[in-house]
């Protein structure tokens, strides 16, 4: 029960993780190696709005993840404008812009016991033998609730569609009328906006530290490794796969396993299908 | 001349999403045959190529080579077995000299077998075949970037790509396309003399008039199905093969 | 632009020398010998020569700048077949922690730690990355990625090998020149096989697996073979670098596996420049000497790597040696345009 109740939570947080990176991927073949940068600047981002401008925390995240969404926006103009459509230059661009964030934030002081964000509810539940705090409820169901959303957005609204139209072939988008590099903007800001509205719900459960940026964008490429880029599906089981695999690990192993649960996951699943498990790359399923 | 079949293909099925590419494809080659597959198009004449060359992995069916099964093998492995093939959309390499293109394959273990490629001697061998190909040696052609030549010659650059493995079967999907008459004109003998000494090639093509004057078996598919087979002037006759291009008028001199 | 003024642009000329090709030259005097050899042996000269001159903390910086060249090398090799990594710092750290532990544990002597640990870096990281060899671009750099902070996870978890506090007091190199020169030489030694390497035609084929795999295959070469090999000879140089540097240290710890070591070869070869290597070692040895300047602002060295990095990837893509080599082959002048 223990197990069942944290895998599933522990799956969610991975999703939440996973769940900007891989739309921003999925939208406009950005692979946005700064998204565990952005996750935990939110988290800063909140923590000022809050302690220096004194704002309630409620208000606090609502505007970090503006800001966040904003950031991402404006790092697509002011950095992977020149270098869009070569993918390789964009994800060095993107890491180093994300390590560099990351080292600014430790340069600048931000880690220790002193930073860290409110719980949204205090308290917890029993359900059956486990006992659950409110604020693991919360993420689950912010992450159930992105999921669907976004599920419907990029099912069911015009953007989304362009969105996907964008995805599947970019000069077609083009010659209809897609704009690349508003779609590719806002395809970032998304991204990052996601990633900061899982800093705000998971982040209270534990401390900040810029560290945890590398972190999160570890796990990010794990489920979207294991579950295949551009895929809500492939993106919602890998982030299952990884999460109970890690419990599991931690439960009957130990703990300081817990890290080699991806690990295992990643190689497991390539020997099957290189192209994840519900990756769509044609390309990689003709084995080139 | 020779009973047993080079290249046997067995109902080779692929499907990609909705579309079933190709179906219950079959069809035998032997050593030095020309054999000439026509369809319309995205009637899965590509997809067969790339099914025979292991490029895209059959959903069933069988391809064996001199009797031994070669199905779902790696692309790499099926051109060491003897199978080259060239592409459609020309696959070269675009920033080396045009003879520097040759190098590829000639380092290949299949040549070395064949040859004992030494360090030095390939350069020598892919202006050569190159020369044979109408890039003529004392030109500054063999030597100029690839991506500077005109269409015609990055065609028969892939040509002779294909042809520097020594293969015992050649696939090429369209070649001609693209191609001026004239070059046409001078690429088909060398084919038909590679053809005579013994190589078997299997040629798709939509020139109907250059190709049925080389080949001896033409194979018509349509929506991925095997209409017909024979020789060029049965296939002209066929009903179903008028039904399947209707429109198109193919005249033979 | 007004009518009246005049157009001007740049007329770039190639300078008589070259003849047909971008690499066969026509040398008729000294001079044009000079103009060749000139520009190649000058800084292998002052390389050779500097270990003797510098001592102290500018011979440390040397040492340290060969070490990241030689991973900055490994990068450029692996970058040439397409193998793109943003983990280098796996090879540095298999390589130092393979160096360690023979030492501390068997008590090998560096004569025997080295080379061993070159080798088995080597093949340690051919058989690591070789099963996702398949994985094209962004998927391949970013398993490069997680396996050196998966290990730096491992060791601090379980602590294996020393665990956090590392392995303290390895055997030293007998001296500081003799290590100086092992770094220099093993520096210019791999940048001279590299450039041999690559433009002959075994790394003609690399190159053309970077340029269309498809195409490769169909000229029956086993890519993923290639691929691996090319994997375990930059894993050697790297491990190489790693071996040398826990030696030079004589401490091994788990910073081995951190994000410098990703980091600034990536940097090294965006500024100076990707493909030819020459590009890599001028890259390194203008970073680490400046980043080394910039020591008192401590934590915020990687950052100014990133800063690097990326203002040369979006400013300066061509690189700092591309540029210079297009520099000195060419005349250029400004002409009119009626």
């Amino acid at each position: 029960m223990t197990l069942l109740i944290y895998g599933i939570i522990n799956s969610v947080i991975l999703a939440l993780y996973a769940l900007g990176f891989s739309l921003c991927y999925g939208i406009s073949g950005i692979a946005n190696f700064a998204h565990g940068a952005f996750y935990i600047l939110s988290g800063f981002v909140a923590w000022n709005f809050m302690n220096a401008a004194g704002l309630p925390f409620y208000l606090a995240a609502v505007l970090a993840v503006a800001v966040t969404g904003l950031l991402g926006f404006l790092f697509y103009w002011a950095l992977l404008l020149r270098i869009r459509g070569v993918p390789l230059a964009e994800l060095i661009v993107t890491f180093a812009a994300g390590v560099g964030m990351l080292e600014l934030l430790m340069w600048r002081g931000f880690y220790g016991m002193r930073y860290s964000l409110p719980l949204f509810v205090r308290g917890g539940v029993e359900i059956g033998p486990v006992a659950v705090d409110y604020q693991r409820l919360c993420v689950l169901t912010t992450g159930v609730v992105l999921v669907v959303l976004l599920w419907f957005f990029v099912h069911h609204t015009r953007i989304g569609l362009a969105f996907r139209a964008m995805a599947q072939n970019e000069r077609t988008a083009l010659s209809i009328g897609v704009e690349s590099d508003w779609i590719g903007s806002l395809s970032l800001a998304l991204g990052s906006a996601l990633a900061a509205v899982a800093a705000m719900v998971v982040l209270p459960l534990g401390m900040m530290e810029s560290a945890i940026g590398l972190e999160v964008l570890i796990y990010a490429l794990a489920v979207a490794i294991v579950g295949g880029l551009e895929s809500t599906v492939g993106m919602v089981a890998g982030s299952f796969i990884i999460g109970f695999g890690q419990v599991a690990v931690a439960r009957y192993i130990s703990a300081k396993w817990m890290i080699i649960a991806p690990l295992a996951a990643i190689v497991l699943v390539l020997v099957i299908k290189p192209s994840g498990l519900f990756g769509k790359f044609k390309e990689l399923e003709e084995r080139v | 001349m020779n009973g047993e079949p080079l290249l046997q293909v067995r109902d080779l099925r692929k499907r990609f999403g909705g579309v079933q590419a190709v179906f219950d494809v079959g069809f035998e080659l032997r050593r030095g045959e020309f054999l000439g597959v026509i369809g319309p198009n995205g009637s899965g004449k590509t997809t067969l190529v790339n099914l025979i060359t292991g490029f895209v992995k059959p959903d069933a069916g069988q391809v064996l080579l001199k009797g031994r099964n070669i199905t779902g093998k790696m692309p790499y492995t099926i051109a060491g077995f003897g199978i080259a093939r060239t592409f459609q959309m020309v696959r070269l390499f675009y920033n080396l000299p045009a003879y520097k293109n040759l190098i590829i394959p000639l380092c290949s273990s299949r040549f070395k077998k064949l040859r004992g490629g030494r360090y030095g001697e390939r350069d020598d061998v892919a202006i050569e075949l190159l020369d044979d190909m109408g890039f003529e040696r004392d030109s500054l052609v063999p030597y100029k970037v690839a991506g500077s030549l005109p269409h015609g010659y990055l065609k028969r650059l892939d040509l002779a790509r294909a042809l520097a493995l020594r293969p015992e079967v050649l696939i090429l999907d369209e070649l001609f396309s693209g191609m001026s008459m004239s070059e046409v004109a001078s690429t088909l003998p060398l084919l038909e003399k590679f053809n005579q000494e013994g190589l078997a090639i299997m040629m798709i093509e939509h020139r109907l008039k250059e190709l049925f004057r080389v080949v001896d078996r033409v194979m018509v598919l349509n929506f991925g199905i095997k209409i017909t087979e024979g020789s060029p002037a049965e296939v002209m006759a066929s009903e179903e093969v008028k039904k399947a291009y209707l429109g198109i008028q193919v005249e033979l001199e | 632009m007004v009518a009246t003024s005049v157009h001007r642009r740049k007329k770039r000329l190639d300078r008589g020398i070259k003849a047909r090709t971008d690499t066969i030259f026509l040398i008729a005097s000294w001079k044009d010998m000079l103009y060749l050899l000139l520009p190649r042996m000058l800084p292998v000269a002052i390389l050779l020569v500097l270990p003797v001159l510098v001592k102290g903390y500018w011979g440390k910086v040397l040492v340290y700048a060969c070490i990241y060249g030689l991973l900055a090398l490994s990068w450029d090799f692996m970058a040439a077949g397409g193998l793109f990594s943003l983990g280098q710092a796996l090879f540095f750290g298999l390589g130092a922690y393979l160096a360690g532990i023979l030492n501390y544990y068997l008590h090998l002597p560096p004569v025997v730690t080295v080379p061993a640990a070159t080798l088995g870096g080597g093949l340690l990281s051919a058989a690591l990355l070789g099963s996702v060899v398949r994985l094209k671009g962004v998927y391949f750099a970013m398993i490069t990625l997680m396996l050196p902070l998966l290990f730096k996870k491992v060791i601090e978890t379980t602590g294996a090998f020393g665990g956090t506090h590392g392995l303290p007091s390895l055997t030293p190199f007998p001296s500081e020149l003799l290590t100086a020169y092992l770094a220099v030489g093993g520096f210019l030694g791999s940048l001279f096989i590299f450039r041999r390497v690559i433009n002959s035609d075994y790394g003609l084929v690399l190159r053309a697996i970077k340029d269309d795999d498809r195409a490769v295959m169909s000229g029956a070469i086993n890519i993923y073979g290639r691929k691996i090999q090319a994997i375990f000879i930059s894993g050697a140089v790297g491990s190489f670098a790693g071996a040398l540097m826990t030696h030079y240290y004589q401490f091994l710890g788990m910073s081995v596996f951190a994000l410098d070591y990703s980091i600034l070869p990536v940097a090294a070869v965006a500024l100076g420049g990707q493909g030819t290597f020459a590009g890599a070692a001028m890259g390194s040895l203008i970073l680490v000497p400046l980043s080394e300047s910039l020591r008192a602002l401590g934590g915020l060295r990687i950052a100014i790597y990133c800063g690097i990095l990326i203002v040369s990837i979006i400013g300066f893509p061509e690189g700092l040696f591309h540029y210079l080599a297009r520099k000195y082959h060419q005349f250029e002048r400004v002409v009119e345009v009626k």
